[in-house]
């Protein structure tokens, strides 16, 4: 027994029409976790994620620029350091939204668009990426308070990268 | 002359582990740009280094022509290397690198747009005395007659803007022609809003034949012999060999003469494959399309003619020129190749991702396997199937092919289904052994049904 990508793609249907958040499937070696939704959530990824459902379209404000959307934080062995990690349990990572050149400000010389200790809601910018001279605006996703910047301004972030942590207020 | 000392490789799978290979060779560093399902796979390990570009889904990755041109900015890397698939055939990913002082392992964005054109393409050939499928526009009954005699039958009358077979009529007797072109141009007209026709030579028993050239950019090309790639299923290839088998000497150098013809014609820069199709029944070739890119199938050319196709185009890329001319090309005894794809012949070759548990590619003289898969492998499904590639070498076809059964049935793969039953059925196959087969071959052989003998187990 083995999973087609037409199967993957009915179970997705399935699970969207379900009132289910989170779906695990084990059979003769083949594993399937899909996940509904695109909240945030930087757990480990499991070892044997066969087919990650594509994303369903964040919910999240409709802007002229890319969301900043809970892209799934990972944890991998050989990625390069500054990967997304878990952190502490309550602390959250802002992923990158899209692999680009990071920057903490809207200009240079500029006052940077958040600092450590600064309060942000979901919608709060926190930086920029650009990507061949195309600016995307990166937005908190989560309300709470810097705790500590881990991506260096003008630097190159991956997609999913850690750029800040956050410690979230309710 | 700029020296590439670091690559960005924009691909996966077993193109992106081979290119580094070969850049390991020439003491170039690597930095793989992989998709999020791909950060673990052996090329990601290969790799010197690897950056995410974003998930899975290769719109929102690998098909990102921006982030692959930041990308490479932001590692420093002089080049990127485009692989086959994806973006190595879009001219924007080449322009983009134009503007950006980034050098394209490929052809000019210019060069890439004339042979995507089908009717460019075609125009292109003519005027390089390159042989097209014959044929062409008429109006009338009386120009459809006159043309007809001079393409011979059986012939085809099809839509000008047609498409999916509609408005198509196959002509097996010229006193037809008039009664199936009134009815090809009714069903064009109601199916399309518009009635125009055209006629084209019919290939009874058609073989692809392919011809692979290196160019320096500044008109000089060479060729390194043809590929014979016939055995398809659905325009899929699955087996590659060369030289093609039971062509004439003149025949040979006639279709290798037109290749090169083609490339010159374009000033080609790097890699490219010109592909004909080849009317066994007229003795007579046709220009069908150029790819400006390295081909899944190159590893036979290099096994016969020793040459390294990927440090070559590296070479060409960089300024180096062709280092080789027509006459360092001597090719020695015979290469095949078996496409391994995670598909189930049981169910229709029907895709077959997920976990490979264990897995024993074939080893020995003679014997070269190119692949991203080991035990453990994962085969995600947002990709194409192709696992591994084996290729085996011979002095001449019967070794080569002895040696590819015995490589065949010596894999084992377990944990996803895999098309190795199908291969050791082909390899197994009088025709096949003959050579020289058409390209209505497999499906010839699937309505057969499956082979008696013994096949591999796949898990």
């Amino acid at each position: 027994m083995t999973l087609t990508a037409k199967d993957v793609a009915e179970i997705t249907r399935l699970l969207e029409q379900s009132n289910f958040d989170e779906l695990y499937l084990e059979l003769d070696g083949v594993k399937l976790s899909l996940r509904r939704g695109a909240g945030a959530m930087p757990s480990a990824r499991s070892s044997a994620v066969q087919g990650q459902a594509p994303p369903p379209a964040p919910p999240g404000p409709s802007s002229s620029v890319p969301p900043a959307r809970g892209a799934p934080a990972h944890t991998s062995s050989d990625a390069p350091a500054r990967a997304a990690t878990a952190g502490s349990a309550s602390n959250h990572d802002i992923p990158a939204p899209l692999l680009g050149t990071f920057y903490r400000a809207p200009k240079p010389g500029a006052p940077a668009f958040v600092e450590v200790g600064s309060s942000v809601d979901e919608e709060t910018i926190i930086g920029i990426i650009e990507v061949m001279k195309l600016m995307n605006t990166v937005r908190a996703g989560k309300r709470g308070r810097i705790v500590e910047i881990l991506a260096r301004d003008g630097a190159l972030v991956e997609y999913g990268e850690a750029l800040m942590r956050l410690e979230p207020t309710s | 002359m700029a020296e590439i000392r670091r690559i960005l490789i924009a691909n996966r799978g077993e193109i992106a582990a081979r290119i580094i290979r070969t850049c390991r060779t020439l003491g170039i560093e690597t930095v793989l740009a992989a998709s999020e399902a791909d950060r673990d796979s052996m090329p990601a390990r290969l790799a010197d280094r690897t950056v995410c570009i974003g998930p899975a889904r290769p719109s929102e990755s690998y098909l990102k022509i921006e982030t692959i041109v930041q990308a490479a900015l932001g590692v420093q890397a002089q080049a990127i290397h485009p692989g086959y698939g994806f973006l190595s055939e879009r001219a924007g990913l080449a322009r983009l690198c134009e503007e950006n002082g980034v050098l394209f392992i490929g052809p000019t964005a210019t060069q890439i747009e004339a042979v995507g054109d089908k009717l460019r393409a075609r125009a292109e050939a003519e005027a390089a005395s390159v042989p097209v499928v014959p044929g062409g526009a008429v109006d009338s009954v009386e120009a459809a007659r006159s043309l007809a005699q001079r393409i011979g039958a059986p012939l085809l009358v099809k839509a000008v803007g047609g498409g999916g077979g509609r408005g198509m009529k196959r002509v097996d007797r010229l006193e037809d022609l008039p009664h199936l072109m009134e009815l090809a141009s009714s069903e064009a007209g109601a199916a399309f809003g518009d009635a125009r026709v055209y006629l084209e030579r019919f290939v009874t028993r058609g073989r692809h034949v392919e011809v692979q050239v290196l160019g320096d950019g500044a008109g000089r090309v060479i060729h390194l012999g043809e590929r014979d790639c016939s055995v398809q299923r659905r325009y899929q290839k699955l087996i590659e060999e060369t030289p093609a088998p039971g062509l004439t000497r003149s025949f040979r150098g006639r279709i290798q003469g037109a290749g090169v013809r083609f490339a010159e014609r374009l000033a080609y820069r790097g890699a490219g494959t010109v592909e004909f199709l080849v009317d066994v029944e007229r003795d007579a070739f046709y220009f069908l399309e150029m790819n400006a890119r390295i081909q899944v199938e190159h590893p036979v050319t290099e096994a016969v003619t020793g040459v390294d196709l990927v440090a070559e185009q590296i070479a060409i890329a960089q300024g180096s020129g062709l280092r080789l001319n027509q006459r360092d090309v001597q090719p020695r005894g015979w290469a095949i190749e078996c496409r391994v794809n995670a598909e189930d012949p049981a169910r229709d070759f029907q895709p077959s991702p997920g976990r490979v548990s264990e897995v024993a590619w074939p080893i020995g003289p003679g014997i070269r396997v190119d692949t991203h898969v080991g035990s453990g492998s994962r085969i995600p499904p947002f990709y194409d199937s192709l696992m591994a590639k084996i290729v085996a070498h011979g002095s001449a076809r019967p070794a080569a092919l002895d040696r590819l059964r015995e490589a065949i049935a010596a894999t084992r793969v377990a944990g996803v289904a895999t098309n190795l039953p199908f291969h050791a059925q082909v390899l197994a196959d009088p025709e096949f052994a003959a050579g020289g087969v058409d390209t209505g071959f497999v499906a010839r052989l699937l309505r057969r049904g499956p082979s008696s003998t013994e096949t591999p187990s796949h898990g």
